[in-house]
């Protein structure tokens, strides 16, 4: 209901900022418009996103919602920049995806996060190239949305960057990660999602690096939207094969059911898993007991004690009622991430989108940005970035980095 | 031992399909249409013994009688309201209706309830008997029982009640039914009251051993439940149960056996071929079509 209603304000404020852009082209006076929303009456920069804040991914979108918000608040306060933020859903449809894209367009968007998941970006990435916005996404990890040419990386759209790792460094970071902490079992077993993206480019990636360094993985086996129930084969025989590490590179729905029929059959390996495992704390009725002990490759622990963490953990915290998880994380960083770039590189309100995006793509790959995901973080041209995970573990229901 | 194990895996998804078919292959068999929206009164079902056990604290046994009451009530509502208006229609009319109706609660329930997904509660222990190296979870056990105990009810209602008789008579031809002097609207009423609280008994045993409660929880076992029942003969009540325990045990075996990746390819080219050998399904009964 609420959304709804959001959605109704939005669209008038939609229209109305259409009509007058249409009845001024561009003038001063379409700013004025823009003023009111922003409750500022110096002019802002319109910066745009999309994510699920419903369906089954609704738990990412409505946590890269929230710390957009909060971190255009906190960059308007300081005043540097300001910005004027509006976020869609998308429902992680790609279809709606573009829906939202389009709306989000209409009202004038000059930079953008993008979108929070990887299948509504890869249908966006090519309208953001075509259209020469600026995009920097804080979650969608899949190289399929900076590539259109995925399978050899190359032939980037070159407007979207991402804040997070792609799937393949995921996958090769974990399979690093594992190899080098035999404390948490020397026998991998993997169980991935094969009609998903984001899980194939995981797991694709993580078996390859795992021969490489001489990790054993004894068990891989899939699961599809179809079957996405019932995992008892795949754990009796990743059990039998022996596995004490069991990888889910997959979102954390299916984990969940994971780690319920795994305890049921008293099977109780390492379980790994990467950012798409983040947010199976904040399912509602879910019995935390089960994820105790779970390990996530991840840039950010919200356990961390440095000024950064600590505010954005704090505010979140007072503002929505719960400990912000990656996504959240994530967004936060883009966020200053691009109002550093537009200080940097002068980007003022009355600036095409195009003039924006050509400025902000020559800025991000000389900049280097500190965030609460990663310090000394850089960008290629292609818009991948460059930064170290961190691993994660869950004790007594809550997020604890790992010292090593 | 282990394919032992995988059977009896097999053997309680399947006996869920069952429950869940049965809802499909009665409505189809009297009323002669494909209420789509059966997966959907699943999902209600799911969300109300969720609610009754999280939110209210009542016990198991009363959630579970309350999600079927509010189930059948549900059903014989949706019946009432976007069926029987449409009862002299098409069948392609009633069949977009269904799909209508399906949309409508999936999306309904969105608002209501939100999209994000719950976590259902524990209802029966997780413990398991073991024999040797064989452990067989008290869940596999519970479910298979309540099929056994749903389908001979069933059965025996429909062949020994006046009720079932009446439905029979429906089944077998419904305007000499009414000359009979039989119901026939109230007839369907009931067959769609026994469907929906068939799909509250399935939703909470789908639930206990897939415990995530989300809108679309009921699409995907709605349409695997309604190929079992076309695989067994769809209007055949022993056909929906032997088609079900069957998808169930292929779907496991193939998983374990041939690959994880293809088992439903290989679920639905068993149907195939099954529909190809006999068309109307494994215990279907063949009708030849008067021109």
């Amino acid at each position: 209901m609420k959304f709804n209603q959001l959605f109704k304000g939005g669209l008038a404020v939609a229209m109305a900022a259409t009509l007058v852009a249409c009845g001024s082209n561009g003038s001063t006076t379409s700013q004025s418009t823009g003023g009111e929303t922003a409750g500022n009456s110096t002019a802002a920069i319109k910066i745009g996103g999309s994510g699920p804040t419903t369906g089954g991914a609704a738990v990412y979108g409505q946590a890269v919602k929230n710390a957009f918000e909060l971190a255009v608040e906190e960059v308007n306060a300081v005043g540097d920049v300001q910005f004027e933020a509006r976020f869609e859903d998308d429902a992680h449809d790609p279809e709606k995806a573009v829906t939202a894209y389009g709306v989000l367009k209409d009202w004038g968007m000059q930079v953008s996060i993008g979108t929070t998941t990887s299948g509504p970006g890869q249908a966006v990435s090519p309208l953001y190239k075509e259209d020469n916005i600026f995009a920097l996404t804080p979650s969608a990890s899949s190289l399929a949305v900076i590539y259109a040419d995925t399978a050899n990386a190359s032939n980037p759209y070159g407007s979207v960057f991402q804040m997070c790792f792609t799937d393949p460094n995921q996958g090769v970071a974990s399979a690093d990660y594992l190899k080098a902490h035999t404390d948490l079992g020397s026998k991998v077993g993997v169980i991935w999602k094969n009609d998903d993206n984001y899980s194939t480019g995981v797991h694709d990636k993580f078996v390859a690096e795992a021969k490489e360094v001489g990790l054993e993985v004894v068990y891989d086996g899939t699961f599809e939207s179809s079957t996405e129930n019932d995992f008892s084969v795949q754990l009796t025989q990743a059990q039998a094969a022996g596995a004490d590490i069991l990888f889910l590179p997959i979102y954390y729905q299916p984990a969940s059911l994971i780690l319920t029929q795994a305890n049921a059959m008293n099977y109780a390996p390492t379980f790994f898993g990467v950012d798409g495992l983040d947010g199976i704390l904040s399912m509602e009725n879910f019995d935390t007991s089960l994820a105790e002990g779970v390990y996530l490759l991840t840039p950010f622990s919200a356990d961390g004690t440095d000024q950064m963490t600590k505010h954005f953990v704090d505010e979140y915290q007072k503002r929505y009622g719960e400990v912000p998880n990656q996504f959240a994380a994530d967004a936060y960083d883009c966020v200053y991430a691009l109002a550093q770039a537009c200080k940097a590189a002068g980007i003022t309100a009355d600036m095409t989108p195009s003039q924006v995006a050509d400025a902000l793509k020559a800025e991000f790959t000389k900049m280097t940005f500190d965030g609460i995901t990663g310090e000394q973080v850089t960008w290629n041209a292609n818009g991948e970035v460059s930064k170290s995970p961190k691993a994660v573990v869950i004790k007594d229901g809550v997020y604890v980095g790992v010292q090593d | 031992m282990e394919i032992l194990s995988y059977l009896i895996n097999g053997l309680g998804l399947g006996s869920v399909y069952a429950i869940i078919a049965l809802g499909y292959t009665m409505v189809y068999g009297i009323a002669k249409m494909l209420n789509f929206a059966h997966g959907d009164i699943i999902m209600v079902g799911a969300y109300l013994s969720f609610f009754a056990m999280t939110r209210f604290q009542l016990p198991v046994i009363v959630s579970v009688a309350l999600a079927v009451l509010g189930c059948t009530i549900l059903g014989v509502v949706v019946e009432r309201l976007a069926y029987k208006p449409l009862r002299q229609a098409t069948s392609l009319s009633v069949l977009i209706t269904a799909i209508g109706v399906s949309y409508f609660l999936q999306n309904s329930a969105q608002l209501l309830w939100s999209s994000s997904t719950k976590v259902y509660p524990t209802i029966i222990s997780n413990g398991a008997i073991k024999i040797g190296s064989l452990s067989i979870s008290y869940l596999s056990i519970l479910t298979i029982l309540v099929c056994i105990l749903v389908m001979t009810c069933l059965t025996l209602f429909v062949n020994k009640t006046k009720t079932g008789q009446a439905m029979r008579a429906c089944a077998e031809d419904k305007g000499a039914a009414q000359l009979m002097g039989i119901n026939v609207n109230h007839i369907i009423s009931i067959t769609f009251a026994i469907g929906s609280g068939l799909a509250a008994i399935a939703a909470v045993l789908l639930c206990a051993a897939y415990p995530s409660v989300s809108p679309t929880l009921g699409s995907m076992p709605g349409i695997k439940a309604f190929t079992a029942a076309v695989f067994g003969g769809i209007g055949s009540i022993p056909g929906a149960f032997l088609g079900g325990i069957l998808l169930g045990v292929i779907e496991t075996l193939t998983k374990a056996y041939i690959s994880t990746q293809l088992s439903d390819a290989i679920v639905f080219a068993v149907l195939i071929i099954v529909l190809l050998i006999k068309p109307a399904g494994l215990l279907g009964k063949k009708v030849s079509e008067k021109v």
